[in-house]
């Protein structure tokens, strides 16, 4: 009886995630990046010290992103020779390397404020967009692609001015494994100091 | 960093004519993974590694201590001031490009801000809600069809290719202002106001700056994917992300 639980519940493991695969709706993309984007304006009203803005955003990006598809998409081909406990390392040192990077770069918003403006609907993801407004700038375009992919609404990318992460972060990595000679757990050491 | 490329590519264009002489050879296909035309990486390395040293020795400790000792309202004032002197430059453009009502509301900037804005240093035109509308020659040969070309990175000014290159130059001897007599010591003034401005940009993204440029681990082809994609963003192209499919990568093990 036991094995056939197990099995019963490895087949409805297996079918399950295919199944809410169109249940995201643009009503839930919204909700998501209104959250995120009322979380980060938070983060940047507070003013706290540079290290504990990067936990919050580091907090920020673990709660609303796909992190296991931003980290796959970014080690890029180079995944597909990493071993499983590589790819875990990787994962926990880019979350922490895309909070201190992307927080210094939110850091610089601060006394700005970022607003949600449309949704649209692309293949089978929903594109999000804001604009940021700051002190004497013409405001601007932030826009996050949402998907339901891991089983909740995630976002999976994010456009500031037209600039990708996912492309920009691929390059990234890309770089530092060349600077390692290819080695993965080289590029994993110097991305726990970078960012 | 993206808008801080885009300040400096307006700041000035003495050095131009170096950098289109520099640009002789080519090495390979010159198609970079990131699906820019790069074949003159070679010359463009070296010049990315002069403008890191001059950013490190002299743009960034200046822009840093400039912009710490200058108020955020007086730099304001200078970067407003610095922008309404490209008004006619930017109605021009948008005449060029048939885009009429961008030309409108380039004289009516220009109008609001040089009489209410007191000579541009305040922006009036946006407290009365006229958005901001910007330019160059490089975008009217975008409309005119011309393709960026290869990828230029210019000493000082930074990320460019060779069509921007060319609006630069184009925008930089055709300032409509020369034609009414703001020239001579006016220019320098205006020179001035944009190098200024830079400054600012510098000082005030110096985070995101310093990330790009000493951050990364190949701070050439991070700051080359960078501005080539604000830049085709900016001219309302398609970008190379169009092919991401969330559900379509392999994502076990992450």
């Amino acid at each position: 009886m036991n094995r056939r639980f197990f099995i019963s519940g490895l087949s409805a493991a297996l079918v399950l995630p295919a199944l809410p695969a169109f249940a995201i709706t643009e009503a839930g993309a919204k909700k998501l990046v209104d959250s995120l984007v009322n979380d980060i304006n938070k983060v940047i009203a507070a003013g706290k010290s540079e290290s504990a803005m990067f936990r919050d955003f580091e907090r920020i990006f673990k709660r609303y992103s796909d992190t296991s598809y931003i980290a796959a998409y970014a080690m890029g081909v180079d995944g597909r020779r990493a071993t499983a406990s590589q790819k875990r390392a990787f994962s926990s040192a880019f979350q922490s390397y895309i909070g201190r990077k992307y927080g210094s770069r939110f850091r610089e918003f601060i006394g700005g404020r970022l607003e949600v403006r449309s949704v649209k609907k692309v293949k089978n993801w929903y594109e999000v967009s804001t604009t940021a407004y700051l002190r004497n700038e013409a405001p601007f375009d932030v826009t996050f692609q949402v998907s339901d992919r891991a089983g909740k609404d995630l976002f999976f990318n994010m456009y500031i001015e037209g600039v990708n992460l996912l492309l920009t972060e691929r390059s990234e990595i890309g770089a530092l494994i060349d600077r390692n000679g290819g080695s993965i757990d080289g590029m994993i050491a110097d991305l726990k100091k970078a960012g | 960093m993206a808008r801080f490329f885009a300040a400096s590519r307006r700041i000035s264009a003495l050095l131009l004519i170096f950098a289109v002489a520099a640009c002789s050879t080519v090495d390979g296909d010159g198609m970079t993974a990131d699906g820019i035309y790069d074949p003159f990486e070679t010359q463009n390395r070296r010049v990315h590694e002069f403008n890191r040293n001059v950013d490190q020795a002299l743009l960034r400790p200046t822009a840093v201590g400039y912009s710490s000792v200058i108020p955020d309202d007086i730099e304001d004032r200078i970067v407003n001031f610095s922008r309404n002197l490209q008004s006619p430059s930017i109605v021009v453009n948008s005449l060029l490009q048939g885009d009429v009502p961008g030309a409108g509301l380039g004289v009516v900037r220009f109008a609001v801000n040089s009489v209410l804005g007191l000579a541009g240093l305040f922006d009036a035109a946006t407290d009365f809600g006229i958005p901001q509308h910007e330019t160059d020659f490089g975008e009217t040969l975008h409309v005119w069809g011309v393709g960026e070309g290869a990828y230029i990175e210019l000493p000082l000014l930074g990320p460019s290719n060779q069509r921007d290159t060319t609006g630069l130059l184009v925008d930089f001897f055709t300032n409509p202002l020369s034609y009414v007599g703001l020239d001579g010591p006016a220019s320098y003034v205006s020179l001035g106001a944009g190098v200024a401005r830079g400054m600012s940009s510098r000082g005030r993204y110096v985070d995101s700056v310093d990330g790009v440029l000493y951050g990364s681990a190949d701070s050439y082809s991070q700051a080359r994917l960078i501005a080539t994609q604000n830049r085709r963003f900016e001219l309302g192209q398609e970008d190379a992300s169009a092919e991401i499919d969330p559900f379509a990568l392999d994502t076990e093990g992450f």
